[in-house]
């Protein structure tokens, strides 16, 4: 088996691993716990695709602060608030068939967009070596997207002082 | 290597996923989940958009890349506001089912 071959059996097991991971996040279990592992499947599943495209420090960024922050964080909160074992994903019967048509409906569109961008698309090329890595990330990120950057940076600070203000309680 | 075709139906196939789990589920805690799962969707059709963008004449552009790494992010500020938002929520409704926050609704 050469290596191309090799990275195309990678791509399609981490792909179904995915897929597995995302329905489980919501559809195949029952417990809140069990769905953030779930979730954990398919972030570290889609780190494994990024290294196979090339993008070596995207992989190691996503490992980082998906999986080892938000998602322990998620956690966390977890932990703290004890969902009752039987609350995750209590339905009202009575919606269950407008919930029906309309995870219907988001599906025709999610096939309709695919369908229309894999038809206009051009032939794929193969990717330059050596492009992916920290350094060449990390000049992009100080020199041409250093507006974006800034504005994620304020982002994050605004999302702290927010939570912490979310969760102060009043009198301690 | 893989076809884009294909790495573009995986976006939009795990972002299809999300969409549903966000209508369909109830739960805080879930419907965050699937927003995330949703975000990563959109990170997976970036960089694979990148590889396309790399094989032309434009050689070792890493844009697509870039806007990964912004849009992870974007992901950690959004679940750190949304655990924030649920930790208020359940401690003010002690409920994690989005039909009991219905002060906004007439």
């Amino acid at each position: 088996m050469t290596l191309i071959s090799a990275q195309v059996y990678l791509f399609y097991g981490f792909a179904g691993l995915a897929v597995l991971g995302a329905l489980g996040s919501w559809l195949l279990v029952r417990n809140a716990m069990a769905a953030v592992m779930s979730l954990i499947v398919t972030v570290v599943s889609l780190s494994v695709l990024y290294v196979l495209m090339g993008a070596h420090a995207v992989a190691a960024l996503q490992l980082l602060i998906q999986a080892g922050t938000a998602l322990v964080l998620l956690l966390f909160v977890l932990l703290l608030v004890n969902p009752d074992p039987g609350g995750f994903g209590t339905r009202d019967p009575g919606q269950v068939v407008i919930q029906i048509i309309g995870a219907a409906a988001a599906l025709a569109v999610g096939f309709v967009i695919a369908g229309t961008v894999s038809v206009t698309l051009p032939l794929p090329a193969e990717a330059a070596p050596g492009s992916g890595g920290f350094r060449e990330l990390g000049v992009q990120l100080v020199t041409v997207y250093a507006v974006p950057v800034e504005a994620v940076g304020l982002l994050l600070l605004a999302a702290v002082v927010g939570a912490v203000v979310q969760t102060r309680q009043e009198g301690r | 290597m893989v076809p884009i075709e294909h790495i573009v139906g995986l976006s939009a196939l795990l972002f299809t996923i999300g969409v549903v789990g966000a209508l369909v589920r109830r739960s805080l805690l879930a419907m965050l989940i699937s927003i995330q799962l949703m975000l990563n969707a959109a990170g997976l059709a970036f960089v694979g958009f990148n590889r396309i963008w790399q094989g032309s004449e434009h050689g070792q552009a890493i844009d697509g890349q870039v806007f990964t790494v912004i849009v992870i992010s974007v992901g950690a500020a959004q679940i750190a506001v949304g655990l924030a938002m649920v930790l208020a929520l359940v401690r003010n409704r002690d409920s994690m089912n989005v039909e009991d926050m219905s002060v906004l609704k007439w």
